[in-house]
């Protein structure tokens, strides 16, 4: 049996028939059932166990049933008996077996603690983000251990174990003994220990009936008890207030066969109850829950407000307002003497605080409504008094009361209550936990009563219903696409390709593709498209984006799961992705850029292509034959221009080379410009004039080039020669 | 250290704290001391936003250059990687890592921010090369647009013009998108929209796809912004290639401005002290941040620079004056407030100094024959003097070989003022530079025409005149000291790109149908529906402030005629200005061109 904090489900697995008792007993000859209840009784669902062995049940923060096998493989199943997912606590607890295991819960997650076969203890701290550790070995142990917790300090999980008189600390590194402050010497062998749900205490019961309750870090000792019974109890539960909380007082529960007995550090000692039934403990933030078979009961300390108003002849101001009100209903006039005794002492506000605090604790919607109805009576006598508590109480009670209604069954306290809005950083938790036992309307009408804004409330139910929904194999696509898409429309903060991706999970991919279409985000759509084989569609989703990254991921995704022909073959029906393609060929493949322009009969950007690795040529063959290659697609591409340009560079470098042989004297990679400069300016004035011819220099240019190489020189005699030769065209200045 | 950003009607403060928030955000989530490694091409955009001191505060305890090879000895707990997106940047990365001493100890984490996106294809990349599991942290620091002075905004991103219109890259155009976006979040969702261009067209689009892709999240910001206007560069590619003619500009055509600074020749900044004279001249260049901050600077920057002089000069007077002041300070009183004075006297009186040597440095290059011959081939083209055909003054220089940019400006001028030149003309400019700078050019001009700077008159029309009378462009009763038109900027052409800004807000583009149409690309109006509480009433006369958007760059003249529309006094509009890139013809033009290096023999 295995029961979740904060009022949730039970879990339980029993031999069948179902029901009779709730020890964990297998008979080997019938299939044991696995059922899981709500906290009201209500079967939730059953399944026959086919696995494995099991050790201990267990809950998690989320509401999903842990099922921790001998083998060390822990299943895990949400409320409907619905397979989620297993993982494995390792190989050493695989092979050594697990003798007990015990759930926890931190402020990291939930986790799972093993003592193995070999004695030694292995830990998850989350099992949402699984990382195991063995802890080290106790040193000297031979027999299991006689009780051992797990402890949360300082945001580390260390282990407490007794053997024997010994108490044992076992942390990452180490094991080490320790003892309990002020514990009796002849307090005996410990039988059972309790940690707070808090942490924060820890108590320890010995052989000798004997108590002890102190600080988890065992520091110090808050109070200790003898409850004279021998016998090892059943289970003991040890309880601290949350900080902050009203209440200073701890106490411990223990559970005998037939007996229970609470114990305290207040002044009144120790309760003792008769159990009529086998019961089963509950630890709660605030209190004990008590399962048997036929009841559910909650135990815990009344809160002093209550404790105020309904004590006998109580005089709080509290309880003579909820008098004054209840005569003001009998129309007597004693109303007003009560009122008047609460003015006096001036303590109406009390009065009214007191009240509505009380009606917090209670679980009868009429009591709650005669505390309000006095609280309201109050507020009338005063001024400004702030409205918000009373507001706000108002709405906790109603939507605590319909959770609590045995259809929904979930019997959450007043303190258990979610944090006022604003200061929350989490939505409430009570939606949440609708959601998850599938009552969609119940969620989302308390969201909309509590004002919660779309994102965090509506949106989110929604978003949950629909990933149900789309496991619903009796709808056709359509059917389903169109009603997830009519109750959701454009609601805020919903996800539709969250939805999709439940879908194709449960293998509908063209469910999973409709829904897709309403997803506005494409940084959503397009992993997931791709995921699915529907790289086409993620590569028009993607460009539609606008966002490159995204076209690039698909483009080189379809490069890897094409044939080169039909890649090429998309990419020409999508020119942006076509031109991102190119680029990024310009970097990495030269090669696959020229094969691109080929497809595409570009004969300019191919002539370019070859005029671009024509300069990285070190061979002046190499540099004609690529510039001879670029030539024939500049004429292909009838750019007579650039073909023409090309025809006279390679004639050039022919040229240069030539003259770099003939002069001894560097030539190559000079512009025309240059060249016939530098043989002017070396006094080859033939030459120049050769290139100037054959090149078709223009005069005016060629008269400025020459007579300023002529002028570096010095050459005056050529320049006569020069100016009188012909008739500048640039003029004498 | 960001008053400039206050000053002017946006406050843009605010996106450079959440820029410097985002930052140290980063920082914190690596634990312990640190090593930066710099894509050195970000390291001048993040100066905007954040000092050395602000990375010291957060463990950052030395920085280097991402270069290949092994990472330089640091003992610090991380090496954090500053780079752009790029695959040529990863694979350097990838060496990097690869190379780290594995013995060492301790371990150094690695972590990666992208800047300014995270991108699944260098991610993927770095998997492939088997390193991707070496980074703890892999983040986007979304630094799209980066406040440069209180009504300028720079995406820095050089390349974003030829990505645009040469490669048909929008990556930098998504990153527009997603820093107006930012912009909106901090400033308000803009409720109009218009824009000219293809570009602008794939900008609006994307902005009105991002909004529907977070519905939830309603903007409840008052918005300060009225209007958006995206403009393409390719809408006006001529404005960028004239010579701007107000005084910043013409620092920034000379010496070129750099994320606000600018390196000056050391010579004119020698300190003038008596007896050490030449003795030790200052040999590195003089470096100066310009911005608002500076107040003469922001009186005299967007100055034709003809008008700057007298302004300087009357500033020396005053300061002399006040520094004068001391004679007559009789009483202890007197003495004190002057003293008070004192450090904003000396701040001004350096600030006149520096700024009296720069226009110094500038006027011998304006006063030189050669400026002046070019300016008149400019100014000639652009009042349509004798654009069909080939211009001596061009050939004349190619045969003397002055620098090619020079050249590929000009004849990129004369072709747009010509709606493309003749075939043969141009064929003959292109024959002329092929054979005097190298045949290696070809490409450039490829890339030229490919982004319309250089073209074949196809139509047999010339649209320019036409373009030029409705929009008024050509000014020839331009008033230099005391301006009355936007054409100032360039002493007779009114930019085409704030011409269009100027008769948006007034009288509204309907007016100039025929000549939108001419130029290249759709125009249109988007509306974002404002929440009803959100809709402003405007004040009896509040002026409405427009972003100008301009996807491939925007000069400093363009903006100094942006400014002059925000002061006139009946214009009734206020101008803030966004840019892909702060740009001149020059290093516009340099970014089309191909580098193509032989390779030795």
């Amino acid at each position: 049996v295995a029961a979740a904090p904060y009022g949730g489900p039970i879990g339980r697995d029993g031999p069948c028939p179902p029901g009779n008792t709730s020890r964990k007993e297998k008979s080997p000859s019938a299939r044991p059932l696995l059922e899981i209840y709500s906290a009201s009784g209500l079967l939730l669902a059953s399944m026959p166990w086919k696995s494995g062995q099991l050790v201990q049940l267990g809950w998690t923060a989320s509401e999903d049933l842990l099922c921790i096998q001998e083998d060390g493989t822990v299943l895990i199943y949400n409320l409907f008996c619905e397979f989620k997912r297993h993982f494995s606590m390792g190989n050493e607890v695989l092979q050594n077996h697990v003798l007990e295991a015990k759930v926890f819960h931190t402020e990291y997650g939930t986790g799972v603690a093993i003592l193995t076969g070999a004695l030694r203890f292995s830990l998850a701290t989350n099992i949402d983000d699984l990382k195991l550790r063995r802890m080290p070995e106790v040193p000297g142990l031979q027999k299991p251990p006689s009780c051992w917790a797990v402890l949360s300090q300082d945001r580390v999980t260390i282990v407490l174990l007794a053997v024997g008189q010994d108490l044992y600390l076992l942390d990452n590194t180490s094991c080490s003994v320790v003892t309990p402050p002020g514990m009796s010497p002849s307090a005996g062998a410990y039988l059972q220990m309790a940690v707070s749900f808090n942490y924060r205490c820890l108590a320890l019961f010995t052989d000798t009936g004997y108590i002890w309750m102190g600080l988890a870090t065992l520091k110090e000792k808050l109070c200790e008890f003898n409850s004279s019974i021998r016998a090892p109890p059943k289970q003991m539960v040890c309880q601290s207030p949350p900080a902050g909380a009203w209440s200073r007082q701890r106490a411990v529960v223990v559970a005998w066969d037939r007996q229970l007995m609470v114990a305290g550090n207040s002044k009144d000692g120790e309760l003792r109850f008769v159990l009529d039934e086998d019961s089963y403990l509950v630890p709660e933030l605030d209190g004990v829950r008590i399962l048997s078979r036929s009841s559910h009961e909650f135990l815990h300390e009344i809160p002093e407000a209550s404790q105020e108003i309904f004590k006998i002849a109580s005089m709080a101001p509290g309880a003579l307002l909820l008098e004054a009100q209840k005569e003001y209903e009998k129309e007597s006039q004693k109303a007003d003497e009560y009122l008047r005794e609460i003015k006096d002492q001036k303590l109406l506000p009390e009065a009214v605080s007191q009240c509505i605090e009380a009606a917090g604790y209670e679980h009868e919607p009429d009591t709650q409504k005669s505390l309000l109805r006095a609280a309201s009576f109050g507020k009338c006598f005063l001024d400004k008094f702030p409205p918000e508590a009373f507001v706000r109480m108002c709405q906790d009670l109603r939507v605590l009361n319909a959770i609590r209604d045995y259809q929904i069954g979930i019997p959450l306290t007043f303190t258990h209550r979610p944090a006022p809005q604003g200061c929350a950083s989490e939505p409430p938790p009570c939606p949440p936990r609708l959601v998850l036992r599938r009552l969609y309307p119940l969620a989302i009408r308390i969201c909309e009563y509590l004002r919660l804004s779309e994102v965090q409330g509506v949106s989110r139910i929604l978003a949950h219903w629909a990933c149900y929904k789309v496991q619903q194999k009796d709808k056709t696509d359509e059917e389903v696409a169109h009603a997830i898409n009519q109750k959701l429309g454009d609601t805020p903060g919903i996800s539709y390709s969250e939805i999709a991706a439940r879908a194709y999970d449960c293998g509908r991919t063209e469910l999973a593709i409709k829904l897709l279409e309403y997803e506005p985000r494409s940084g959503e759509q397009v992993p997931l498209l791709l995921k699915m084989k529907r790289s086409k569609l993620a590569l028009s989703k993607a460009i539609e984006s606008g966002d490159t990254d995204l076209v690039y991921t698909v483009v080189l995704h379809l490069k890897y799961e094409l044939n080169r022909g039909s890649f090429f073959m998309t990419l020409q029906n999508q020119p942006v992705a076509l031109s991102l393609y190119r680029q990024f060929c310009k970097h990495q493949e030269r090669e696959t850029l020229k094969d691109l322009y080929n497809q595409d009969d570009n004969h300019q950007e191919l002539g370019n292509f070859h005029v671009h690795c024509s300069y990285s040529e070190k061979r002046i063959e190499g540099r004609v034959g690529a510039l001879q290659n670029a030539l024939d697609e500049y004429y292909k591409a009838k750019n007579e221009f650039a073909a023409k340009a090309t025809e006279d560079q390679i004639k050039l470098l022919r040229l240069q080379r030539h003259l770099q042989e003939d002069f001894d004297k560097p030539y190559l990679d000079l512009s025309l410009h240059d060249t016939v400069s530098n043989l002017i300016l070396d006094g080859h004035h033939k030459r120049a004039e050769q290139l100037y011819r054959e090149f078709k220099i223009p005069d005016k240019r060629y008269w400025w080039l020459k007579i300023n190489a002529l002028a570096t020189r010095g050459d005056w005699e050529e320049m006569e020669k020069f100016s009188k030769s012909r008739k500048s065209p640039i003029g004498y200045l | 250290m960001a008053a400039h950003l206050s000053s002017g009607r946006v406050n843009l403060t605010a996106l450079r704290e959440a820029g410097r928030r985002e930052l140290r955000e980063f920082l914190d989530k690596c634990a312990g001391s640190k090593a930066i490694v710099w894509d050195e091409y970000l390291t001048g955009p993040f100066g905007l936003i954040a000092q050395y001191s602000l990375l010291k505060e957060h463990e950052v305890e030395k920085m280097f250059t991402l270069k290949p090879g092994r990472l330089p000895q640091a003992d610090v707990k991380n090496i954090i990687f500053f780079v752009r997106p790029k695959l040529e940047l990863m694979d350097i990365i990838t060496d990097n890592v690869l190379r780290e001493d594995r013995g060492r100890s301790p371990q150094r984490d690695f972590h990666i921010l992208f800047v300014p996106r995270r991108s699944l294809l260098c991610e993927q990349w770095l998997k492939e090369q088997g390193v991707l599991g070496s980074f703890i942290h892999r983040e986007q620091y979304s630094l799209d647009l980066i406040p440069f002075d209180g009504d300028l905004l720079s995406m820095e991103s050089e390349s974003a013009f030829k990505e645009c219109y040469l490669e048909s890259d929008q990556t930098s155009l998504y990153h527009a998108a997603k820093g107006l976006m930012t912009l909106q979040a901090l400033y308000g969702t803009i409720p109009q929209i218009f824009g000219k261009g293809e570009c602008a067209r794939h900008v609006a689009n994307m902005m009105i796809r991002m909004k529907r892709e977070f519905p939830g999240s309603q903007n409840s910001i008052f918005p300060v912004f009225d209007t958006l206007l995206l403009l393409d560069r390719n809408v006006d590619l001529l404005t960028p290639l004239a010579t701007q003619l107000t005084y910043e500009g013409l620092i920034d055509e000379i010496y070129g401005i750099q994320n606000t600074y600018v390196k000056l020749p050391p010579e004119k900044f020698a300190p003038k002290k008596q007896g050490e004279g030449g003795k030790d001249l200052p040999t590195e260049p003089k470096k100066l941040q310009l911005n608002s901050a500076e107040e003469l600077y922001a009186e005299i920057r967007d100055k034709n620079f003809n008008a700057v002089g007298s302004v300087l000069s009357k500033k020396a007077k005053i300061i002399s004056a006040a520094f004068e002041e001391r004679h007559h300070a009789k009483t202890v009183g007197e003495i004190k407030q002057f003293v008070s004075q004192l450090p904003h006297m000396q701040a001004a009186r350096s600030s006149l100094a520096n700024h009296t040597s720069i226009a110094e440095l500038i006027k011998d290059i304006t006063t030189s024959e050669d400026f002046f011959d070019n300016l008149t081939v400019e100014q000639e083209f652009m009042s349509g003097i004798d654009t069909d055909k080939v211009n001596n003054y061009i050939e004349d220089c190619i045969a003397q070989k002055h620098p090619l940019i020079k050249i590929l400006r000009l004849v990129c001028l004369q072709s747009i003022c010509n709606s493309g030149l003749k075939q043969k003309v141009l064929d003959y400019y292109k024959r002329e530079i092929l054979q005097t700078y190298g045949y290696e050019h070809i490409l450039t001009l490829n890339n030229l025409e490919k982004a319309g700077l250089l073209k074949p008159q196809t139509s047999g029309r010339n649209n320019y005149p036409t373009i030029r009378k409705t929009l008024r462009l050509w000014m020839d009763d331009v008033n230099e000291q005391n301006p009355n038109d936007i054409s100032y900027v360039y002493s007779g052409y009114a930019p085409l790109s704030v011409r269009l800004a100027q008769l948006l807000a007034r009288p509204g583009w309907r007016s100039i149908e025929e000549v939108l149409k001419m130029l290249p690309g759709p125009h249109f109006e988007e509306r974002q529906q404002l929440p009803t509480g959100l809709q402003k009433k405007r004040q009896h006369g509040e002026n409405r402030v427009t972003l100008v958007f301009f996807l491939g760059g925007v000069t400093y003249a363009e903006i100094a005629a942006l400014r002059f529309l925000s002061q006139m006094e009946d214009g009734g509009t206020e101008y803030v200005i966004a840019t892909t890139k702060l740009i001149n013809g020059t290093s516009w033009i340099k970014s089309l061109m191909e580098k193509l290096e032989p390779a030795p023999f």
